[in-house]
């Protein structure tokens, strides 16, 4: 039995979040997001021309996320650089949470590269990557319809909660279910969502419900980090 | 180009710089966070103006190279990170990266600051591989020296993780440190026209004529030269360049130490 969170979070509670826009100096646009000890960093560059040109779509500016972990990010042993079918992965569904709140039509030709780092990492790295790459795409100055919040709800043991860490993620004395989902915060969309492990149906329900309201506490966060940028006259 | 190379070498003439500053100033400030990831076993943040750089060592166990059965040994790598540059492209490391982590591998190896032979577990079978990593974060130029100061103050953050039983057990750290006893640094002097600077931002890399990275031990002994750029140089001038290294070293090496 899952009785009480090893940090001593309640358990809708998320770990302590940070958020800085504007933290990458050459980049067109940046953010950083934190969930506790998971760092993401983004930097936006484009839109810009297209290469090789093949890839380039007549009809729309194309987004290309890229989701890395640094080599020392892993609390386990060191990460090959170069990408891994999980980075690949991540890349793709992250490209997919973003694309709805942007419009490219304006830019034929042209890409948006959105590239997320992660210094470190102990569980929910995707989620954070989404959400600093949201505020770093607003840094750029691209029109958006809304922003896109993201976080990990799941299952451990019997008890639903909100943004597993590690050990949760880990455990191992009943069945675990986790689920990162991306939310555009103003339509109430769901742009991402992903699960493994083992969760009764009628518990879905009850974690999206849970994830809508973790996520409008990151929306405006979100909101409080891109407005700090301009405040202060940068 | 050629217009920015005529604007800055009329400045340098002039005994000045783009940004104002002097010609053998570093920007300022120069910044070591160490410690800043958790996951790495000794890790070093290094702001040199806007360029930042993250160091980080994640420590490893494998087996020696057969001709040194006794020693450890240490992997440099580096990545120029697309996120750091708009012109760094996503993929295998490219010429430039890989000089880069070479250059910095040199400057602490050929020091001899770490001694290889207390990394040996079990002769001929099990040594420590300490894997150095240098990514950028943000390229505002002089990467060289940037990730040459993170990677010694890295490896002096270094603690090993906990080892039993033929297995490393990352989640706990042991309060045995990595020991080094030297602090290289490096330099690199670059001339464009007829003058020296040091610590060259982006555009002063676009239309430099030579670039020479020194590293040099406490005492002053070089332990590592690397000249870059297409343009030939005299003797001369290459003394006077190690001479630049040797007087700016000393003031990195009291930020490495301070």
């Amino acid at each position: 039995m899952y009785e009480k969170r090893l940090d001593g979070r309640d358990f809708d509670e998320v770990r302590k979040m940070e958020a800085k826009v504007g933290v990458i100096k050459r980049a067109d646009g940046s953010a950083y997001f934190k969930f506790g000890n998971t760092w993401a960093y983004a930097a936006v560059y484009g839109p810009r021309n297209l290469y090789p040109k093949f890839l380039q779509d007549p009809s729309r500016g194309i987004l290309r996320c890229n989701y890395n972990m640094m080599p020392f990010s892993s609390s386990g042993e060191r990460v090959r650089p170069g990408g891994s079918r999980r980075s690949k992965e991540i890349s793709l569904v992250t490209t997919n949470a973003l694309l709805p709140v942007l419009d490219l039509d304006e830019f034929p030709n042209s890409v948006v590269d959105v590239f997320i780092e992660l210094p470190q990492t102990e569980a929910g790295s995707r989620c954070a990557g989404i959400n600093a790459a949201a505020m770093a795409l607003a840094d750029a100055g691209l029109a958006m319809k809304d922003l896109v919040s993201a976080v990990s709800v799941g299952r451990v043991g019997d008890k639903l909660l909100v943004d597993l860490d590690y050990s949760e993620e880990a455990y191992e004395e009943g069945p675990v279910a986790d689920i990162p989902i991306a939310i555009m915060p103003s339509s109430g969309k769901i742009t991402l969502l992903q699960m493994d492990g083992l969760l009764p149906k009628e518990d879905l329900k009850t974690l999206i419900g849970m994830a809508r309201k973790a996520c409008r506490r990151i929306y405006n966060l979100q909101k409080t980090a891109l407005k700090e940028k301009y405040k202060s006259g940068e | 180009m050629d217009n920015l190379k005529e604007h800055v070498v009329t400045l340098l003439k002039l005994n000045k710089r783009l940004d104002g500053r002097k010609l053998l100033e570093y920007r300022k400030p120069i910044k070591i966070e160490r410690g800043f990831t958790k996951t790495a076993e000794g890790s070093a943040w290094v702001r040199i103006g806007e360029t930042e750089v993250m160091v980080g060592v994640k420590m490893d166990v494998g087996e020696p190279y057969p001709d040194k059965p006794d020693e450890g040994t240490i992997i440099v790598g580096a990545e120029l990170l697309p996120l750091s540059n708009p012109n760094f492209e996503a993929g295998p490391p490219g010429i430039q990266a890989i000089e880069l982590a070479r250059v910095v591998d040199r400057g602490i190896r050929e020091s001899k600051c770490i001694d290889f032979k207390k990394l040996c577990i079990k002769k001929g079978e099990k040594v420590w591989l300490i894997m150095l990593d240098v990514i950028t974060l943000n390229d505002a130029g002089n990467l060289f020296d940037a990730a040459a100061l993170g990677a010694v103050a890295a490896l002096q953050d270094t603690v090993f993780p906990k080892y039993e039983g033929d297995k490393i057990d990352y989640k706990t750290k042991t309060n045995k440190k990595l020991e080094l006893n030297d602090s290289p640094v490096s330099v690199t002097v670059c001339k464009i026209g007829d003058s020296f600077i040091v610590d060259p931002t982006i555009e002063e890399e676009k239309v430099l004529d030579t670039r020479l990275t020194v590293a040099t031990k406490s005492d002053g002994t070089l332990c590592a030269l690397q000249k870059g750029g297409s343009s030939a140089v005299t003797e001369e001038d290459i003394m006077k360049m190690i001479d630049i290294a040797l007087e700016k070293g000393k003031e990195l090496r009291g930020v490495l130490n301070g």
